[in-house]
């Protein structure tokens, strides 16, 4: 028996991690819960013999013992009160809405650290993509600045985005800082709307200082890309990491190199096509972070 | 009609010059203060009513992708607003690269034009910027760039949204210098009469349609234009103020700006500061050509040179790949990629 999850919110998102939770041994999903019972996501749900209740975070406060973790999926404004909520009842939330009321994870990072926390982020799809990828040269030699690109299709920019994608540049930027190891993380988002969709393109430059080692940064990047692949598994490097020579006058100092880590990632194609390798490597980080808070709260108990 | 004898005559549109932030791609935002200083008096003194003045990528823009300011654009602003007197100075806002608190500082430091400039068909990113510029007391223009890859019929819809979260002005701009005079008319016609704010046309040089272009647009209803000093710009450059100046004096339009005084500011200020001449050459033709976002073209050069690939080539191949503006990034995959399949087919020949 795994640990008992539900899914609040029934969109792009809380669909894909659906499939995905029905794969894993770790979590056993109980409800996709919707407010709209024609949604696709809730018909999916239901015909897949899951719970799929319309009555939104009502469902989880008139079933407190129903489930122990819940995956929000909703947006950044409602999570603040479904934060609320499950935290009176003592479940534990894991948040892929921008709201960040917990503690940032990016799996291949820092995964252990908030094993106990009420509630913890998923902060944004690419900063699931590319913090990794500072963290990878921060291990290895200081990083003053850091910055990451990331261009999605336009189909697999849902609303939410949309009307906040200042959102998305704040809180990736504070994740290239506070757990890639960045001194100054800078991000920017990229809608194309080519048809057929592109998959997701991350870019990752690091300023490199005077007598960085080269060849550690490439090999740290490389082997992180691994473990990455490993919940994500069409996340992958499109070119080896190049080293180009500047100066360059970055904000946290003049720099002599920097190096240009260049991403794609391709979704498993649960739900949404392929190309929407943004919305799979959330859900897919989501999984990865919900069972390990399975197995710890195993072993605790 | 109360117009007072003594007035100048109105002007038949309003120039919006961008010397300052699409100048700044050509000088790879290298711009210093005094630079800044003495462009905005030798414009404001001309006329111009409007001087925009941010990195090329808008706000935020300086960095690794784009390139480094020298000089932190807020101190540029700062001495732009301080060295005018009857001009307005605006800034560039692209959603995705700043945010609405660079919208805020640039508010606090006098600016009184926020341009919220976006793709072409994704105007819907654009709500909170434009009506946060409201909020502060900022006119907000949207701005749609890439014009080229939308339909008219698209157009008017994207202008239409931009207008719906209260953009006071919309301009299309033309990006990649890619559309044909027809091709701008064609959207000019279509917008203007779909919507109830003024309509702007951004034109760039790659294909040496600027002027004309312009001129097609106002002929088709769109009361702002927009140039530069020069041209100095993105690409092969954009719309030479003094040259639209003196097309409309001649053709009987009435621009409100001095021919002769920004032909002084184009020789005596602009030029000197030029690095390389503001021509099509065929980089800058191909940009057209292919419908590439002018401001790859230096990146595009260097890659070529870091890599030993063709700039021609990589600018081809972004054309391909339908790379769109903000996507300097890909300059560098796609140099890469190239010089890894000439260096395959070397060592199989």
């Amino acid at each position: 028996m795994g640990l008992p999850v539900a899914i609040i919110g029934s969109g792009n998102i809380g669909t894909d991690l659906m499939y995905k939770l029905g794969r894993s041994d770790q979590l056993d999903l109980v409800a996709l819960i919707g407010i709209d019972p024609e949604s696709d996501g809730l018909t999916r749900a239901r015909a897949l013999g899951y719970e799929a209740p319309a009555n939104g975070i009502d469902w989880v406060s008139e079933n407190p013992n129903a489930v122990k973790l819940v995956f929000d999926a909703t947006s950044a404004y409602v999570h603040v009160r479904h934060a609320k909520v499950l935290a009176e009842l003592g479940i534990t939330a894991v948040d892929l809405t921008p709201a960040a009321r917990g503690p940032k994870v990016i799996p291949p990072v820092n995964l252990m650290e908030h094993l106990d926390a009420p509630n913890v982020n998923m902060v944004t799809c690419g900063g699931q993509a590319t913090t990794p990828m500072v963290a990878a040269v921060s291990r290895v030699t200081r990083v003053p600045y850091a910055e990451m690109v990331s261009t999605v299709s336009s189909k697999s920019a849902g609303p939410g985005t949309r009307q906040n994608i200042d959102e998305f540049t704040r809180t990736t930027s504070k994740a290239l800082e506070e757990i890639g190891g960045a001194e100054i993380g800078k991000a920017i988002i990229i809608l194309n709307p080519a048809e057929p969709p592109i998959l997701m393109r991350n870019t990752v430059f690091c300023a490199l200082p005077e007598g960085t080692d080269h060849d550690a940064v490439r090999e740290s990047v490389i082997s992180m890309v691994a473990d990455v692949a490993k919940y994500v598994p069409g996340y992958r490097l499109k070119q080896e990491p190049v080293i180009e020579e500047g100066p360059f006058n970055t904000p946290g100092g003049v720099v002599p190199h920097r190096v240009v880590v260049l991403l794609e990632v391709e979704g498993a194609g649960d739900y949404l096509p392929t190309y929407a390798g943004n919305l799979d490597i959330m859900t897919a980080a989501a999984v990865r972070v919900g069972e390990a808070i399975a197995t710890h709260q195993e072993v605790s108990a | 009609m109360t117009a007072v004898a003594t007035e100048a005559p109105a002007r038949d549109f309003r120039l919006i010059d961008s010397t300052l932030r699409d100048g700044s791609h050509a000088i790879s935002h290298q711009y210093e203060v005094p630079q800044v200083e003495a462009i905005v008096r030798g414009l404001d003194a001309a006329g111009v009513q409007v001087i925009e003045v941010a990195h090329g990528d808008g706000l935020g823009g300086s960095s690794f992708n784009y390139g480094f300011s020298k000089v932190n654009e807020l101190e540029l602003v700062e001495a732009a607003v301080n060295a005018t007197t009857n001009a307005q100075i605006a800034c560039l806002l692209v959603p995705g690269i700043g945010t609405v608190d660079d919208l805020r500082r640039v508010r606090d430091l006098g600016v009184g034009v926020a341009r919220i400039a976006v793709h072409c068909t994704e105007a819907d990113i654009t709500e909170q910027h434009i009506k946060i510029a409201h909020d502060l007391g900022m006119e907000a223009i949207g701005f749609l760039m890439m014009a080229h890859m939308n339909t008219p019929a698209g157009l008017l819809q994207q202008a239409r949204l931009l207008e719906s979260y209260g953009a006071d002005t919309i301009y299309i701009a033309d990006s990649a210098g890619a559309l044909t005079t027809n091709e701008v008319r064609a959207r000019v016609a279509e917008i203007v009469g779909g919507i109830n704010v003024p309509l702007g046309v951004h034109a760039h040089q790659n294909l040496q349609l600027a002027v004309a272009n312009s001129i097609a647009a106002y002929e088709e209803g769109a009361r702002n234009l927009d140039g530069t000093s020069a041209g100095l710009g993105a690409g092969a450059g954009n719309c030479p103020t003094e040259i639209l100046a003196a097309v409309c004096e001649k053709n009987g339009i009435n621009s409100g700006v001095n021919p002769l005084a920004l032909m002084d500011v184009a020789e005596e200020i602009t030029r000197p500061l030029m690095p390389r001449a503001q021509v099509v050459d065929r980089a800058g033709l191909l940009l057209g050509y292919a419908g590439v976002y002018g401001s790859f073209l230096l990146h595009a050069q260097k890659a070529a040179e870091r890599y030993g690939v063709s700039q021609a080539e990589i600018l081809l191949e972004l054309g391909a790949r339908k790379a769109v503006g903000g996507q300097e990034d890909m300059i560098i995959d796609v140099a890469v990629e190239l010089a890894r399949k000439h260096a395959a087919m070397e060592g199989t020949s």
